[in-house]
């Protein structure tokens, strides 16, 4: 199968998985269904078995937008008319993947084709777009977890080839203990600590993604202070990554050193870092790039808690805030969002092993 | 014979375990550390989870005196107050020697239940009130953080296995039937399992924990937490067992039991599902940690166990502001390290298991 069908084809099979997932996450903020009343005929006498239950939310998704001075009665009743929170529960969501799948064709005239996709999401409870938060939160979360994945694999292969090739020495054991101690060290804790550390040596920048007064730099300097402000997160990221990845590529290694090729390759005389790093290496990565789209998982779910904790601005963070205020709009979209990045990722996972494995058959 | 061969297995595997110092000091942290917290922590608590002294709020861990007036003397303790201090503008604790309150062993204090069934107040140490002993410091409430980390840890030592309970039978149950059976069923049942391990779950876990009302009893909060996370457990799971199942259903045996008329049910549960058991304990002793993990990163951000009733992560809530660690590092250090060395136990205990169960892997799954 060609390289594009596939695309297309895992593009299919992820639109009904994350339909599924809106419903669930619409469920779970906004649930209102009522069960019973159970009837029950015994011998021609009827007999109730159960009263009628109405299981609802009880969070008002309208109740912060209430008491927020900033927002004008006429706002509130636009919202209160858009969620249509007087209609049944399925109307409500049919209501809200409307909203979201919304195009704007005379935008086409004009020639900004961009601006033709136009989901409405609702508001936050700040007044703000949820569109308008989420677009500036993503590409934050889509840095931080690029960046990490990056710097682990730079730095976890290498490690992870060294320990396999001093198999049970002492550097090897090392390495051992040390990928468990990484692993088992929770990352708010860790981000904690480094977060103290960090204030009492002045550097790197707590908190945020940029500087107070970003807008005014030279461009070079924006990158600068940018990076600054990722190293605090990144380390604490790469930690657990680096521990998972190196283990994973000493295992792989040391098996496939034992693999018949890698004897091949010996008994006819090639010279031993050709059968290493031409041969098994090459090998023992392809595992690792199948992980690659679940490590993004694990990544995305990891990550969420240290955005908490440094207070950097992005979609794990905007989730806690969302969750912890109730806001349902917001929340609802950070956990859809959240899957759609995640199946991408896997599909990217897919594509590279592809690219690096060319035996593999897309299917 | 088939007793002593199985007794010589038994060794072997024992005398492999035992080879590493690394291994067998996790394994005898983790029976300390159960047996202590689940069996004895009321005993060696010298105060109960719900005590306060609202008077010493972020107290300083006590120290303990071995010296007085230039000479050895019996351990004993002062009693601090907590004033203001007009040069540090804020509120300092000021020890008061004019009285020393030597420590006790098996003093009646606060009353508990002893091994959870039966009423007692004798504790291994304490000290006589007003003087407190406070071995790790308190936190805000004036609570002694060294009683409720052992009262905490029964939570957060628990709700591995409790969670354990709830996924692992979903989870074999669900991939024992989609192995058996494949096709549309198993097609269409993985298609769901995917479904749920492409939310990310840290996500769907704040956002379920969210919901929770709010007016719940604290048993009912911890069920349901344990329910939440479960919930989350079982997609992967079923996932690999489903796919041993697919494999091991080819074997003869299976197909013996299939032609001696076993019902399909019959089948899953006596010849497939009992084939993964070493995987499953392996997988247990892996997954146990991720619990444990998964509970105090919610309790630390309010979401878990709430107080006044203790968990290590939400004694680690405290420490969520930094000016309060870099003050009052102790809040930190205990859950910390507890967690960290618990998780760090279970890992290596699992790592060798998993070596020992299949010589083949050299710990490749992280």
């Amino acid at each position: 199968m060609p390289i594009y069908l596939y695309i297309l084809k895992r593009i299919l099979i992820a639109i009904p998985i994350i339909l599924i997932v809106s419903m669930i996450s619409f469920t779970i903020m906004r649930y209102d269904f009522t069960v019973g009343p159970i009837r029950i005929n015994i011998n021609g006498h009827p007999v109730q078995m159960m009263e009628q239950y109405r299981f609802k939310n009880p969070i008002d998704p309208l109740a912060a937008l209430k008491e927020n001075p900033q927002i004008s009665k006429a706002a509130y009743e636009h919202e209160k008319q858009r969620l249509g929170l007087d209609k049944p529960f399925y109307e409500q969501y049919w209501l809200w993947i409307s909203h979201i799948f919304h195009f704007d064709f005379s935008q086409l005239k004009t020639g900004h084709f961009w601006k033709v996709f136009q989901p409405d999401l609702g508001k936050s409870f700040s007044g703000e777009d949820v569109s308008h938060i989420l677009m500036q939160r993503i590409p934050n979360t889509l840095l931080l977890n690029v960046v990490t994945l990056l710097i682990a694999w730079l730095v976890a292969i290498p490690l992870g080839v060294y320990a396999a090739l001093h198999w049970r020495s002492k550097a090897d054991s090392a390495l051992t203990l040390f990928s468990s101690m990484g692993m088992a060290a929770p990352s708010f804790v860790v981000a904690l600590v480094l977060a103290v550390v960090a204030v009492k040596v002045g550097w790197p920048p707590l908190g945020g993604i940029t500087s107070d007064d970003f807008n005014n730099f030279t461009m070079l300097h924006k990158i600068l202070d940018v990076s600054a402000h990722l190293v605090l997160p990144v380390i604490v990221l790469t930690i657990s990554s680096i521990a998972g990845l190196q283990r994973q590529m000493r295992g792989n290694l040391l098996d496939v050193l034992e693999a018949e090729y890698v004897r091949v390759a010996r008994a006819k005389g090639l010279p031993e870092k050709k059968v290493i790093y031409k041969h098994a290496v090459r090998t023992a990565i392809n595992p690792l790039v199948t992980m690659l789209g679940y490590d993004f998982a694990g990544l995305l779910s990891g990550a969420a808690l240290v955005e908490m904790v440094l207070r950097f601005p992005g979609l794990g963070y905007t989730a806690l805030e969302a969750v912890r205020q109730t806001d349902t709009n917001l929340a609802m979209t950070v956990l859809v969002m959240g899957a759609i990045l995640l199946v991408l990722g896997n599909l990217v996972g897919d594509i590279l092993l592809k690219i690096v494995d060319p035996r593999i058959e897309l299917q | 014979m088939l007793e002593t061969i199985e007794r010589t297995k038994t060794q072997k595997l024992w005398r492999e375990f035992s080879r590493d110092k690394v291994v067998l000091a996790s394994a005898l942290y983790l029976v300390i550390i159960y047996t202590v917290i689940l069996l004895f922590s009321g005993l060696i608590a010298p105060y109960s989870e719900q005590f306060s002294d609202p008077t010493l709020s972020y107290a300083p861990p006590t120290p303990i005196f071995i010296m007085d007036q230039g000479k050895v003397t019996w351990p004993f303790v002062v009693h601090y107050e907590r004033k203001f201090n007009a040069a540090s503008y804020g509120f300092d604790f000021f020890p008061d020697y004019s009285k020393t309150y030597p420590i006790h062993f098996f003093v009646h204090g606060d009353s508990y239940k002893f091994l959870g069934i039966i009423p007692c107040d004798i504790h291994l140490f304490g000290v006589k009130s007003p003087a407190r002993i406070f071995l790790l410091g308190t936190d805000v409430n004036g609570m002694d953080n060294f009683s409720r980390l052992l009262y905490g840890g029964q939570i957060s030592l628990t709700i591995g296995f409790l969670g354990l309970f709830v996924a692992f039978p979903i989870g074999l149950i669900y991939g024992g039937i989609s192995g058996y059976f494949g096709g549309r069923i198993d097609n269409a049942m993985m298609r769901f399992a995917e479904i749920i391990m492409s939310i990310p779950s840290f996500y769907l876990l704040i956002t379920l924990a969210a919901i929770l009302p709010s007016g719940l009893s604290s048993k009912a909060r911890f069920a349901l937490i344990v329910v939440i996370l479960a919930f989350i457990g079982w997609a992967g799971l079923s996932r690999i067992i489903r796919g041993m199942v697919l494999s091991i259903k080819e074997q003869e045996y299976v197909e013996a039991a299939r032609s001696l008329g076993g019902s399909s049910f019959r089948i899953i549960t006596k010849h497939l599902l009992p084939q993964t058991a070493s995987y499953l304990i392996v997988a247990a002793t892996l997954s146990v940690p991720a619990y444990l993990l998964a509970e105090s990163g919610l309790s630390f951000l309010g979401l878990g166990i709430q107080p006044p009733d203790a968990s290590w992560g939400n004694m680690l809530r405290e420490a969520q502001d930094l000016s309060n660690i870099m003050l009052r590092p102790w809040l930190l250090l205990g859950p910390g390290l507890l967690i960290f060395l618990t998780i760090l136990a279970f890992n290596v205990v699992g790592d060798k298991l998993r070596d020992m169960l299949d010589p083949k892997s050299h710990g490749r799954q992280a």
